[in-house]
């Protein structure tokens, strides 16, 4: 018994030797090892001079991805979590979604850009804690703000800012009613913002 | 006699135990130098690709060994492997890690992100650096050189920011 317990502490305690034991930079690196990761698209940069020419039946699905972010929004506003969570799930899809083929091949190319990256802050909401929700809240409503100057919506919406929020660099929101409820600090600065501008 | 009869029983009883104990550490023993056959992807590349971050934005000196020493091991194509963590089952959990740490970030593509996701990740890192998320405690567990100094990390996020700003 005794040498099997000996045993079992050699082995638990080499283990320990193997993952802890600090010996910092090392070896070169093998060669020839090539990536192929690297990718060839440039990033894309262009005003969204072009305004919006589309209206036939619908905007290719915006809609959804815009009340989708009006619930988001709500959760937040009311600090909750899960929810938030859960509509972070939602959008995601939806966003992938959107179709563009309507739109001139500027528009196209930036609402690839802005779907690629809200789609990311979506995903991220969808399971993080809401220090982070409302961090890429925050991002995610630029990229929301920028895609309604594309497609349009059909809802009557405020774009609220907050100056507080982000080291008092400010944050921006859209909201489909006229009183503040602010999502970034939710019921600690339930308050805090003004109304930038309405859309619609 | 019923004594003795009952000492025999618990020695028995004993032995099996013995018996049970060592085959399993044998299973054990086994596996572990089983599993060291198995080959695993690591993620090297002696190749820097022009679409890299420090390539490309030529950051100071102090700001680029920061980045090499702190972020690149999961956040590009090349990790600077120490010995001990190509053993298995080590080298399997690092390597997805690094898969997720690529694939929400990585150095060595950074001009095929667009503006608006550079803005994005540049917000990322300044927050998660920021908040001490990042690098992740348990890497700077074992790369105590990787952890940012106070002064470190005010010189990073200073040069990020403006990065940030210069988009």
């Amino acid at each position: 018994m005794k040498k099997v317990k000996l045993t079992m502490g050699v082995l638990a305690l080499s283990l320990l030797t193997l993952t802890a034991c600090n010996d910092s930079k090392n070896e070169n690196r093998e060669k020839d090892h090539s990536e192929k990761d690297h990718d060839h698209s440039d990033g894309h940069h262009h005003e969204h001079g072009e305004k919006m020419s589309m209206n036939m039946e619908g905007n290719g699905n915006a809609d959804a991805i815009v009340s989708d972010y009006l619930n988001l929004k709500n959760a937040l506003v009311k600090d909750d979590n899960s929810t938030a969570k859960e509509i972070g799930g939602k959008l995601f899809k939806s966003l992938s979604n959107l179709d563009a083929s309507n739109y001139s091949e500027a528009q196209k190319a930036e609402l690839k850009d802005i779907i690629v990256d809200a789609s990311e802050h979506a995903e991220h909401i969808s399971e993080n804690p809401l220090k982070h929700q409302r961090e890429h809240f925050d991002i995610l409503s630029k990229d929301v703000i920028d895609m309604i100057a594309i497609t349009g919506t059909d809802k009557k919406l405020y774009q609220d800012f907050c100056p507080m929020y982000n080291d008092n660099k400010g944050a921006q929101w859209l909201s489909a009613s006229e009183e503040i409820k602010n999502p970034y600090y939710g019921s600690k600065m339930a308050k805090c913002g003004k109304i930038q501008k309405e859309i619609n | 006699m019923v004594v003795k009869w009952q000492n025999v029983a618990k020695f028995k009883k004993r032995l099996t135990k013995m018996k049970r104990l060592k085959i399993i550490l044998l299973i054990l023993v086994v596996a572990f130098v089983g599993i060291q056959f198995i080959p695993t992807n690591f993620n090297q590349s002696n190749r820097v690709p022009e679409t890299d971050f420090v390539t490309v934005n030529n950051p100071p000196k102090n700001i680029k060994n920061t980045l090499q020493n702190s972020c690149y091991d999961c956040h590009s194509n090349n990790t600077n492997y120490p010995w001990y963590n190509k053993i298995q089952p080590v080298a399997w959990f690092l390597e997805d890690h690094i898969k997720e740490g690529k694939s929400e970030l990585n150095f060595n593509n950074w001009t095929t992100y667009s503006s608006r996701r550079k803005n994005s990740k540049l917000r990322s890192i300044i927050s998660q650096v920021e908040d001490d998320e990042m690098p992740l405690s348990s890497y700077t567990f074992v790369h105590t050189e990787a952890k940012f100094s106070k002064s470190e990390k005010k010189e990073f996020i200073t040069y990020m920011e403006k990065l940030k700003s210069n988009l």
